[in-house]
């Protein structure tokens, strides 16, 4: 259960404590959302049955984690050092992915790869161009062309 | 006996036509690079690939995907040989002593074994689906919906038992999988559940945005960042040859591996995964000089190798003869299959013989490929490791963003994938399993038809359950390994097997960044 027992005094929230809390709250919120499904009785469970009973296993169980995580790592110890680039990686993607029909398949990752690798990364101009015309290009030949699954074009053709 | 073999003959006739054996032999090479990159794990790679195959004939749909999975196997091993980083989790066990060896000057011998290693547990497994599937098929033709939701709840105790880590954590990510699988229409009334207005979600949440997500997102997440190109020995195709004393002592441990692998593919849960480990735990466990292990063991290299490779091929047992994934890898071959109009499960070798005879003859070709394929080539292979990863993981997840949106030619499919993403990663921050959401998720509706349908047999009398005697065996087995998964609760005394084999233990802190499902 502890990740990274600590033999130091309990300071602060530990972090199955956080991860058992979320749980509990999910567990409510599914509940809570659960509640316009028809429960139907034990002899004939509704819709809302087998749902209910998961957000009350789920909840329960982030009780258990909660109550067994008093010495896990303390949330606050925790480092994160990749989560600024996670945090702009996943920022970029959904961009893309609203970018995706409106400016098409080929425009859309030739864009994504160059901020990639041209902003985040800062690779020299000539290889992030030649590698994101060629990844847009020949993966759009792979997939659209060659294997028939249809991708997006935008309003210029692309 | 003789059936068996008129079936094998006509599987051959259909594997080996030349478009399927080209299909077989790309899904072998696009596996092998797929287990070697970081960041992609023979579970996003077969994902990525779902939406290729639906222009493709269902038999060259799944030999391809298949041949990817056993490929992603023997492509796992070569770098966690050479590099110490497992392409993929199951090659963990391999990184300790297969890297010691490399260390040694000993990488040929190392891959040599691994490679022999795979082939035989490969067909070792291949031969046991093709005796054990059919006989299973045809004895599970008696099973109603009480026995399915008696074997669907003692698989998903069974994977809280099995998965490494914390018990409880493992049941609150089958539980999230189970919620989530909830998401949709609901079969029995009409009722569309938590779609939350989005038209999308009424067919539920697909297998491929959640696997991709999970497992591929997550882990760049995780590693992004990383721009060191870790130096890569590139073996010579002469240093491959093992010495008449490696193949001696390899013997056993591949024998030993292959048997295991392949009980435990059958079981539900990441079985690859815990295959290798309790094969390596076994190996240690008899050895004459156990402490030889971590130094450069060949026996620690051979046994998890054919454990992991003979649990690949035993996951397919369950998945064609019960129509039941066992692990997220074989729910997304059933989808694969499914969007062919073919639903696996105990009619569908009777109705299909050429699809699963096909398939069990490509697995031998497969595996006869990927050892005339991999041992030379390994030293091409390699030098896909010297891509700075800079380059690889923004390629990675523009084939994750297109690989999710041509499943149904739908944006909500890629934010799924990111929401996916974005959880695994903090899951796996606070040391959540993924693999049980994901079979969760693919479990959920089956379990809740199967539980509402056996009641309105019934007319809502529970007894039904009981009064099988099946249905109440497999019951009253779940319970006990419900019992014993949960008993590190509320006793402390002695050890079980998971912590003696080392599924309790972390991979190695070097390893456990780059690994995934």
């Amino acid at each position: 259960m502890a990740d990274a027992v600590t033999t130091a005094p309990a300071r602060g929230l530990r972090n199955d404590q956080a991860s058992g809390l979320v749980l509990l709250l999910l567990a409510i919120f599914i509940g809570w959302q659960n509640r316009s499904y028809p429960l139907g009785s034990l002899q004939e469970p509704g819709p809302g049955y087998v749902p209910l009973m998961l957000a009350v296993f789920l909840g329960a169980i982030g009780v258990l984690i909660a109550l067994r995580g008093t010495r896990a790592q303390p949330v606050r110890d925790m480092k994160w050092p990749e989560a600024p680039r996670a945090v702009v990686i996943l920022i970029a993607c959904g961009i893309a992915a609203y970018a995706l029909e409106r400016l098409g398949y080929r425009i859309t990752i030739f864009a994504f790869l160059v901020f990639f690798l041209g902003v985040v990364e800062r690779k020299k101009w000539y290889s992030v161009l030649i590698v994101s015309t060629g990844f847009a290009l020949l993966s759009f030949l792979l997939f659209d062309t060659v294997l028939k699954v249809q991708l997006p074009t935008g309003p210029w053709g692309y | 006996m003789g059936e068996t073999l008129q079936n094998l003959m006509l599987g051959f006739s259909v594997a080996l036509q030349p478009s399927v054996l080209v299909y077989a032999f790309v899904g072998c090479i696009i596996g092998t690079l797929v287990g070697m990159l970081p960041g992609l794990g023979p579970l996003a790679g077969i994902s990525l690939l779902l939406p290729a195959t639906f222009g493709l004939n269902p038999i060259i749909s799944v030999v391809l995907l298949a041949g990817v999975y056993y490929g992603a196997m023997y492509g796992g091993s070569t770098t966690s040989i050479l590099m110490r980083i497992p392409g993929e989790a199951a090659s963990v066990m391999t990184c300790i002593d297969g890297y010691a060896m490399t260390q040694q000057g000993r990488a040929g011998p190392a891959l040599a074994i691994a490679a022999i290693g795979s082939f035989i547990a490969g067909s070792v497994g291949v031969v046991g689906l093709m005796l054990m599937a059919p006989t299973l098929a045809a004895f599970a033709l008696r099973f109603g919906p009480p026995e399915y939701t008696a074997l669907l709840m003692l698989g998903l105790f069974v994977l809280s038992y099995l998965s490494g880590g914390s018990m409880l954590k493992t049941l609150a990510s089958a539980a999230i999988g189970l919620l989530l699988g909830m998401i949709g229409i609901d079969a029995m009334s009409g009722y569309t559940r938590f779609s939350f207005g989005l038209i999308e979600l009424g067919d539920g949440v697909g297998i491929v945005p959640v696997a991709v997500g999970l497992f591929g997102v997550s882990e760049i997440l995780l590693t992004a960042g990383q721009d060191s190109v870790p130096s890569v020995q590139r073996p010579r195709l002469r240093s491959l040859i093992p010495t008449g004393h490696d193949l001696k002592v390899s013997i056993g441990p591949i024998a030993r591996g292959s048997l295991i692998g392949f009980i435990i593919g059958i079981i539900p849960g990441s079985a690859h995964i815990i295959s290798s480990f309790v094969s390596y735990g076994i190996e240690r466990r008899i050895a004459k000089h156990p402490e030889r292990f971590g130094k450069g063991a060949i026996e620690g290299v051979a046994g998890p190798e054919s454990a992991n490779n003979a649990a690949a091929t035993g996951a397919f047992v369950p998945m064609m003869a019960l129509g039941i994934p066992t692990s997220p890898i074989t729910a997304v071959m059933i989808a694969a299959l499914m969007v062919h109009g073919i639903t696996p499960g105990p009619t569908m070798i009777q109705d299909q013989p050429e699809l699963f005879w096909g398939f069990v003859a490509s697995m031998y070709v497969g595996n006869a490929v990927l050892l005339i394929l991999n041992l030379p080539l390994v030293g091409v292979f390699v030098n896909l490791l010297r891509i700075p990863y800079a380059y690889l993981y923004p390629c990675i997840l523009a084939f994750c963003i297109l690989g999710c949106y041509s499943v149904s030619n739908s944006t909500v499919d890629v934010w799924i994938m990111l929401i996916m993403g974005g959880l695994g990663y903090v899951l796996r921050r606070f040391g959540y399993d993924l693999a049980p959401i994901a079979l969760g998720l693919i479990l959920a509706p089956m379990l809740e038809l199967s539980v509402r349908q056996s009641l309105a047999m019934s007319a809502g009398d529970y007894t039904i359950f009981l009064q099988r005697p099946l249905t109440l065996g497999m019951l009253v087995l779940g319970l006990v390994v419900l019992f014993f998964s949960l008993k590190p609760l509320f006793s402390k005394k002695g050890k079980d097997w998971r912590s003696e084999v080392g599924l309790e233990d972390e991979p190695p802190p070097e390893a456990a960044p780059q690994s995934k499902p």
